[in-house]
């Protein structure tokens, strides 16, 4: 009964959405040998995260508790997991891809939502005050180059990159 | 004379005019020509990718346009510039169904990714343009003596498949530069492993627990300073020393210098030009040592 009961709420067809986006082609792949694990350098420092177990928790269709959760925010992409693993699963790029599904279901960091309004206002996620940019001449620099401010909105915009982060201002 | 697009990314121009100075006077006393194009913006790094792959690579293929347009292969000196700008330059030149999908995203800011340009890492542009003798003969100042313990960092090594520059598990490209300069690169424990820097702002407690480790086993090491590639690393291991100290009373004081200015150094530019102040921990160590 028990049995039964799991197979209900199980949604096997998270892993086909993982799968289906941008970085997550290669998920199915991954046949849980944990050289990723034992690659990681956060897991080696905490259990809160262990990229081994966010896959199999999207294998095993339980999308709320990856994307919910605070786990998928801690891999610090040094990609040493994907260097090593022997089955060519693309560990980093199919956490890309979990964070981005977490985002557009609402599920994003406070950091994150000030790096898109930086994005979106200055056209770099490190903004360029102007006491940094009138030091430059003194120092020995030359002036900066304009920034592509325009082009990139136009770029945000036809990806909905804008709309989500109105969505994350709404949260 | 080689030219390239200087792909300058944000956390350099924002915070560390220390890694741009040297970077600029290394690359022209080698007879490395930098060419500032107008409108670039962010390279779109694991930060924006976090939040939308699709829009990163359409931002980084945005950015090669403007050195496709200009003739110009890029040249980066932030590791995450290199890895976002690769990232979409390699694989889209690989991907014909999903460059035309970027392109039609491009379009709507007039647009076109051609896939004609490569993207390098500074470190790639003096082995490829310089080279390990001619660099050699144009060191005036060698560092003797000086130990450096080389940072690589992970993305400009990681992910191999798309960067290229060297073994990433045994790489041996930066500690050959480093003793090119007269210094002695030195082994230390774990050196492949991540400074955290990507998860300062989210974690600050595992950011700096890896940073911590890493400042312990360059100490243990015997090193004098850290050579870094990337400003992120920077930041995580020379402003993460005082939060390292403040957090779990540790004081390490190892000064952290970008390669660049190592180089800068060894090219005998006056360390007064360099804007050494802008270091947290002092690099007065380095320079009595050197001198």
């Amino acid at each position: 009964m028990e049995h039964e009961r799991e197979e209900k709420t199980i949604s096997l067809a998270f892993s086909d959405v993982v799968k289906s986006r941008l970085g997550g082609e290669t998920i199915t792949l991954c046949y849980q040998c944990g050289t990723c694990a034992s690659s990681c350098p956060v897991a080696k420092i905490t259990p809160r995260f262990n990229p081994r177990e966010i896959i199999k928790l999207s294998l095993l269709g339980e999308k709320d508790e990856v994307i919910s959760g605070d786990a998928i925010w801690l891999c610090c992409s040094c990609f040493n997991c994907q260097e090593r693993c022997p089955q060519k699963v693309e560990i980093a790029d199919v956490i890309y891809a979990l964070r981005n599904i977490a985002l557009k279901e609402g599920f994003i960091p406070n950091i994150y939502s000030e790096f898109a309004s930086t994005l979106l206002n200055d056209g770099r996620i490190a903004k360029v005050s102007r006491f940094v940019e009138n030091k430059r001449p003194a120092l020995g620099l030359p002036p900066l180059q304009p920034t592509g401010v325009d082009a990139l909105r136009k770029i945000l915009s036809a990806t909905g990159f804008d709309k989500l982060q109105q969505k994350k201002e709404g949260v | 004379m080689a030219s390239y697009a200087l792909f300058l990314g944000c956390v350099i121009p924002a915070r560390q005019p220390n890694y741009e100075l040297s970077a600029r006077k290394s690359l022209a006393k080698l007879g490395i020509e930098l060419v500032d194009l107008a409108n670039m913006t962010c390279c779109a790094p694991p930060p924006v990718q976090s939040i939308d792959l699709e829009t990163s690579l359409a931002v980084a293929a945005y950015n090669i346009c403007l050195a496709e347009e200009a003739d110009l292969n890029l040249i980066t000196l932030c590791s995450g510039c290199f890895e976002s700008l690769s990232m979409a330059n390699v694989t889209l030149k690989a991907d014909e169904q999903l460059k035309a999908k970027i392109n039609r995203i491009l379009s709507q800011a007039g647009k076109e990714f051609l896939g004609s340009r490569e993207v390098k890492h500074y470190l790639q542009v003096l082995m490829d343009d310089v080279g390990l003798k001619r660099l050699k003969q144009s060191v005036s100042k060698p560092l003797n003596n000086l130990k450096v313990a080389a940072f690589y960092g992970c993305h400009a090594l990681r992910p191999s498949e798309l960067l290229k520059l060297d073994d990433p598990e045994r790489p041996s490209l930066l500690e050959n530069l480093i003793e090119t300069l007269g210094a002695e690169s030195v082994e230390y424990r774990n050196k492949l492993k991540c400074c955290g820097g990507l998860l300062r702002g989210y974690s600050d407690d595992l950011a700096l627990n890896l940073a911590r480790e890493k400042l312990a086993n360059t100490t243990k090491a015997g090193a004098d300073c850290i050579a870094t590639l990337c400003p992120f690393c920077f930041v995580a291991l020379d402003i993460g020393q005082i939060q390292v100290k403040a957090k779990f009373q540790e004081t390490y004081d190892m000064p952290v210098l970008h390669y660049s200015e190592l180089l800068a150094l060894a090219l005998g530019i006056d360390p007064k030009e360099l804007a050494l102040q802008t270091h947290k921990i002092k690099t007065d160590k380095v320079l009595n040592k050197i001198s």
